[in-house]
């Protein structure tokens, strides 16, 4: 059976940058699949790819076995597509866009009004209905965005960034709605710059920097890559980060990294016992240390792992 | 938040063809005008009356001595000084469309996709028509006499409606091809004021120097104002229908396959 999503060696330029530098998927039917990357890393010109909005330069991608450039039209019956601004028209009210699309996806007036009215309902939209959109939350957006991105009952439906943004209420209820859909045999890809959102939903993660996928698999296994626990250590007022990081790196031969302007510093510890050659000696250094924690990996270690990685082999 | 399943109830869906696609999305046009219906009242009710009142009185006296004797000249002008604005809109309305959300939904539908521009392009004519018929009955209502009766003036508001359609394909390629609102507004007053004033809207151009009546005779707003005029008063001749209805259809023909090649050949930036 073919793929839901497959793609070999895309890649795609603009005037002045590579933004995509050839990426391969291949995402099972059923899967909900979360592309995970920092801003520019290329997540919303890959996804723009997938859905005919955009020809690659190089490469090719598939839908159900259907070609995104030769066979846009099929496509584009099986997919959809919510974005990270939602694509609505936000002079007509909730009720005026989802008939449009209901519409415009082939169904007759009749069956396209009950839609609206169904999933309105369902997605706590009811009473808004009858609402301009301009008049809408972001949340709200959010899941008028998505209702119109399921009406046509897509075999595979592309999320891009579809939390950025909103609040924690209403980032649960849209994980709640995608989950949902995966349950109904759904495939989705999705894209995020959030770890938590990748490791709450998706089945699979494929991690994307600089225009390339560089790590692909379960969130259980990305973070097992890592090897062993995660020594989190508080450092003191005063204590300079950067130092303990060479330390660390130089008597252990970790791979430790400090968070952005913070005193805490975070290494991956092989087994338990090196913590405390390791608290030791940075108390024998005289850095002062204010409290430390040993823990399972989280995706955010993976992440700092393989850009260090990456960092390494740009550097070499 | 609670999920029904979506019912498999309903009959079996097939992709709009163009003229459903085209009647869903000019639905969408009109409800859009229905949600704003403020500022449908004040684009083709109130600012025409305001532009007619203005110049007949500011002119009349200084041209033709009397408002009764200037309105009979002045009044096929100004419907084409009303309108040929409002297509201008059009094409910024696209731009906005296209740079928004909505559209890029659009393209990853099935549905016809020149449907996407010839929607709110025929639905604009509504607001055309309704600017026409304020301008044609406030005219009535300060003397306008026209001395082809009925048949004529029919004939003439047929045709402005469709000299509306054909330029607003120009300002449709010009919104689909500018990335921002703001550059299709300013590019197209500059390329629209100075053609509607050096013509001969307001003026008769036998009083103009030789050289200037020339260029004004070419502008193809004199040459559609000229039909317009003549229809009204039953004065059209072969050449003036042919002139008339010549610029229009070479707007057409050249205008529309472009936009539609520009809008279907569209990358995302």
């Amino acid at each position: 059976m073919a793929y839901a999503i497959e793609a070999q060696g895309l890649r795609k330029s603009f005037k002045t940058r590579e933004a995509v530098r050839g990426v391969d998927l291949a995402i099972q039917q059923g899967e909900l699949f979360a592309l995970l990357g920092p801003n520019g890393a290329g997540k919303t010109t890959t996804i723009h790819m997938l859905t005919t909005l955009l020809h690659p330069d190089e490469g090719t991608a598939s839908i159900c076995g259907y070609d995104v450039v030769k066979d846009a039209a099929v496509v584009r019956r099986n997919i959809s597509v919510t974005g990270q601004y939602a694509a609505l028209d936000e002079s007509l009210t909730g009720w005026q866009n989802l008939t449009l699309f209901a519409g415009l996806h082939g169904y007759s007036r009749k069956d396209a009004r009950a839609l609206a009215v169904e999933l309105l309902e369902s997605f706590n939209l009811a009473e808004a209905g009858d609402r301009t959109v301009g008049t809408y939350s972001g949340g709200m957006r959010r899941r008028l965005d998505l209702a119109a991105g399921i009406l046509s009952e897509p075999k595979v439906m592309f999320l891009d960034e579809p939390t950025t943004g909103l609040d924690p209420q209403s980032r649960r209820e849209l994980w709640d709605a995608v989950r949902h859909l995966v349950k109904n045999g759904t495939t989705v890809l999705l894209t995020t710059q959030y770890l938590e959102e990748a490791d709450q939903l998706a089945d699979r993660i494929g991690f994307i920097a600089q225009g390339r996928v560089i790590a692909v698999d379960t969130p259980e296994k990305l973070k097992a890559s890592i090897g062993g626990k995660t020594l989190t250590i508080k450092l003191a007022e005063g204590t300079d980060p950067a130092n303990v990081c060479r330390l660390l790196t130089s008597e252990f031969g970790m791979e430790a990294h400090s968070d952005e302007g913070g005193l805490i510093v975070k290494a991956a510890v092989r087994e338990a016992a090196l913590a405390h050659s390791v608290i030791g000696t940075l108390i024998d250094q005289t850095a002062a240390v204010d409290d430390f924690a040993l823990s399972e990996p989280t995706l955010d270690d993976v992440y700092f792992a393989l850009a260090i990685n990456r960092g390494n082999e740009v550097a070499s | 938040m609670s999920f029904t399943q979506t019912s498999g109830a309903r009959t079996p869906r097939r992709s709009p063809g163009c003229l459903a696609s085209t009647a869903l999305i000019m639905r969408r046009t009109l409800l859009h005008m229905r949600n704003n219906g403020f500022g449908l009242v004040v684009e083709a009710v109130l600012s025409p009356i305001i532009m007619l009142l203005i110049f007949t009185f500011l002119f009349s006296g200084a041209i033709a001595g009397s408002v009764s004797g200037y309105i009979q000249y002045l009044l096929p002008g100004i419907l084409v000084l009303t309108v040929v604005p409002m297509t201008v809109y059009s094409g910024t309305t696209l731009c906005t469309d296209i740079a928004r959300g909505v559209y890029h939904r659009f393209r990853t539908m099935p549905f016809w996709q020149p449907a996407a521009l010839f929607g709110p392009v025929i639905a604009d004519g509504l607001r055309y028509s309704a600017a026409l018929l304020t301008v044609l009955s406030m005219g009535l209502a300060l003397g306008f006499r026209p001395e082809d009766g009925v048949a004529g003036a029919v004939l003439a508001a047929i045709y402005v409606l469709f000299f509306a359609y054909s330029v607003s394909w120009v300002f449709a390629l010009i919104g689909n091809v500018a990335k921002q609102p703001e550059t299709v507004s300013g590019t197209s007053m500059m390329l629209v004021y100075p053609l509607l004033f050096a013509s001969n809207v307001l003026v008769d151009t036998s009083t103009m120097p030789r050289w200037l009546q020339v260029v004004v005779d070419v502008n193809p707003i004199s040459v559609a104002v000229a039909l317009t005029r003549g229809l009204f008063h039953g004065t059209a001749d072969a050449a003036d229908l042919a002139a008339g209805m010549g610029v229009c259809l070479l707007l057409v023909v050249v205008f529309a396959p472009l936009t539609i090649f520009v809008y279907l050949k569209r990358q995302l930036r």
